[in-house]
């Protein structure tokens, strides 16, 4: 159930962004999400691909770093009080949340989000019994 | 290979005078000393005039402690006598001329008789057999051939010893790994910083330098640590030797280190050390820390009187359980003249290394960035992102940075930030390393 997340390296610098952009658009690998964290001299790129081995592997050989996280994604309706449903389950429990972002497109009023936890596994147990809908590779290449 | 081989190839013939005892070395020491100070005041003006201000003349040198007697030669003094000032001998003696690029400048030029590239190739034989290479070794030489004396320096040497030398040259690392890996190279000759990233390119050629028959590495050429050697061995399981030499006194092969890889043997039958206060010049006693003064005692293009080194070391007291009699030297980590004062504090580039190393999973890509800003110096350590320290987490991120801050106040007294940057931005040395980018404007 766990989705294989990239996170890049890159200085803040202009043009630095779009390097790995450009490599993974000649390679025809389609970005499902992305987020960026930054501070004031580097930042993170964290995306989603669908074929995440063959964007490390290019990614890589590129010269870039690139490192694997497995992170969760569920699908909440898309109406206000969503998303608190979800942090609702997870108050007062062991499992912290690391930091989450959303899926840009949403679908038949659904949205997607992405959440790296601590401990994922708990995590994906805590969601079902909650009745969240946690999204499996499949799921979400047929988005 | 048959037992009488065997033991031939243990004790090397060359290998006798790093045996002899300190009397008779003195005795050898003294007389020639005093045929070289005689040739150089005869044959070089820069050293007549030198002695006659002086009022000293070569029938002074009565004793091995009047050298302290006999001015210094620095490097300004080769590089004012450009090209050809020092010489004591005639161009039709002279066999081979190298030379060194200067940061600044004109290069400064060294030259040999046959008797001289005799010797040269000779301590570079107890060089090689000191660290326990011995013919049917193949030995990867990746110093750079040409004027860098490096390159020839390590060839002849090989040869002599009887391995079986691969003039490979400096660069083209992938080359270098397939050469290493397909030969079934034993020993390689390079800097240290070059081997560094030798390793870095095995790792994403999937070669495990572990798996190779290579044994030991002979690096010189740049000062390194006793953190970095350990680097090294951990990561190839080789054995990683320390040589110095350089090419104002002959070139590689100065002094060496044997297999207790504690301090490096001065080839003393042929380079007189003295350690003296850079700051006075007063010669200090064995033991004592300070810059290394070399005499040439048997060369005869080129004599070189007390030449000043710049590199900072003590020669070790005691003698060496391999039964060596020569005299050791401590590890040169640091030169006088690599020294950077920020904000009044000293600071030497390897100390920044030692920090680096200290913290965990931290190779020692780095760069250290000098500028001025409204009137202080302002000092940046820029160290690249490994796959091992990089975290997609920016709190995790920001931790190692802090935590190298901290390993650096702990070495320098000072606070200096650090910048992560991208891998593969610093760039790689494949001589010597590049560690310094001094952008304050002349004071």
């Amino acid at each position: 159930m766990k989705i294989q997340q990239l996170s890049l390296f890159s200085e803040n610098k202009p043009g630095h962004l779009i390097a790995p952009c450009r490599l993974l658009a000649r390679e025809g690998i389609d970005m499902q999400a992305l987020s960026l964290a930054d501070s004031q001299r580097y930042g993170i790129l964290r995306i989603i691909v669908s074929d995440w081995e063959r964007a490390k592997n290019l990614l890589e050989a590129g010269g870039f770093v690139v490192k694997v996280t497995e992170v969760v994604a569920i699908e909440v309706p898309d109406h206000p009080g969503g998303l608190s449903a979800v942090l609702d389950l997870f108050e007062g429990s062991n499992t912290n949340i690391e930091y989450m972002y959303a899926f840009p497109i949403m679908r038949g009023g659904q949205a997607v989000l992405i959440f790296r936890f601590d401990h994922p596994d708990d995590a994906i147990d805590t969601l079902r019994r909650g009745g969240i809908s946690v999204l499996d590779r499949a799921a979400l290449d047929s988005r | 290979m048959n037992a009488a081989k065997q033991a031939c190839t243990r004790f090397h013939p060359d290998s006798a005078p790093d045996y002899i005892p300190p009397a008779q070395l003195a005795n050898l020491q003294l007389s020639r000393l005093q045929t070289i100070v005689a040739r150089a005041y005869r044959h070089v003006s820069l050293f007549h005039d030198r002695m006659v201000e002086r009022g000293i003349t070569p029938e002074s040198i009565t004793s091995l402690a009047a050298i302290a007697e006999l001015p210094f030669t620095t490097k300004a003094d080769l590089r004012d006598t450009y090209p050809f000032g020092l010489f004591a001998s005639p161009m039709e003696e002279i066999v081979r001329l190298h030379a060194s690029s200067g940061t600044t400048g004109k290069p400064i030029v060294v030259a040999y008789t046959q008797q001289d590239l005799d010797v040269w190739t000779s301590v570079m034989v107890r060089s090689f057999a000191a660290c326990g290479l011995h013919q049917g070794d193949v030995v990867q030489n990746a110093y750079g051939y040409g004027l860098f004396t490096g390159g020839l320096g390590a060839h002849y040497g090989a040869e002599a010893l009887g391995a079986t030398v691969i003039p490979i040259s400096g660069g083209n690392t992938e080359r270098q790994l397939m050469v290493m890996k397909d030969f079934g190279v034993t020993a390689i000759c390079c800097t240290p910083s070059y081997f560094l990233h030798m390793i870095e390119r095995a790792v994403e050629m999937d070669i495990d330098i572990r798996d190779l028959p290579l044994r030991v590495g002979v690096f010189g050429a740049e000062p390194w640590t006793a953190s970095m050697r350990k680097r090294i061995e951990t990561l190839t399981g080789i054995r990683a030797i320390d040589i110095y030499g350089l090419s104002e006194i002959i070139g590689p092969g100065v002094a060496i280190e044997c297999a207790e890889q504690d301090g490096l043997h001065i080839f003393e039958d042929h380079f007189y050390p003295e350690i003296i206060d850079p700051e006075t010049g007063a010669v200090l006693p064995d033991g004592a820390e300070g810059e290394l003064v070399l005499t040439t005692l048997s060369k005869f293009a080129m004599p070189m009187i007390r030449y000043r080194t710049r590199d900072i070391t003590a020669l070790l007291p005691g003698a060496c359980p391999c039964g060596r009699s020569l005299r050791r030297m401590r590890r040169i980590s640091r030169r006088s003249d690599d020294m950077l004062i920020i904000r009044g504090v000293n600071v030497f580039p390897s100390q920044v290394e030692t920090a680096l190393l200290e913290v965990e999973g931290t190779l020692p890509h780095y760069q250290i960035v000098l500028n001025r800003a409204h009137g202080l110096d302002q000092m940046e350590v820029l160290v690249e992102v490994t796959p091992e320290t990089f975290s997609d987490k920016i709190g995790a991120l920001e931790e190692l940075s802090a935590k190298i801050e901290d390993a650096l106040e702990q070495v320098l007294g000072l606070r200096v930030p650090v910048r992560l940057v991208e891998p593969h931005t610093i760039q790689r040395s494949e001589g010597k390393a590049k560690r310094v980018i001094d952008r304050r404007l002349p004071a």
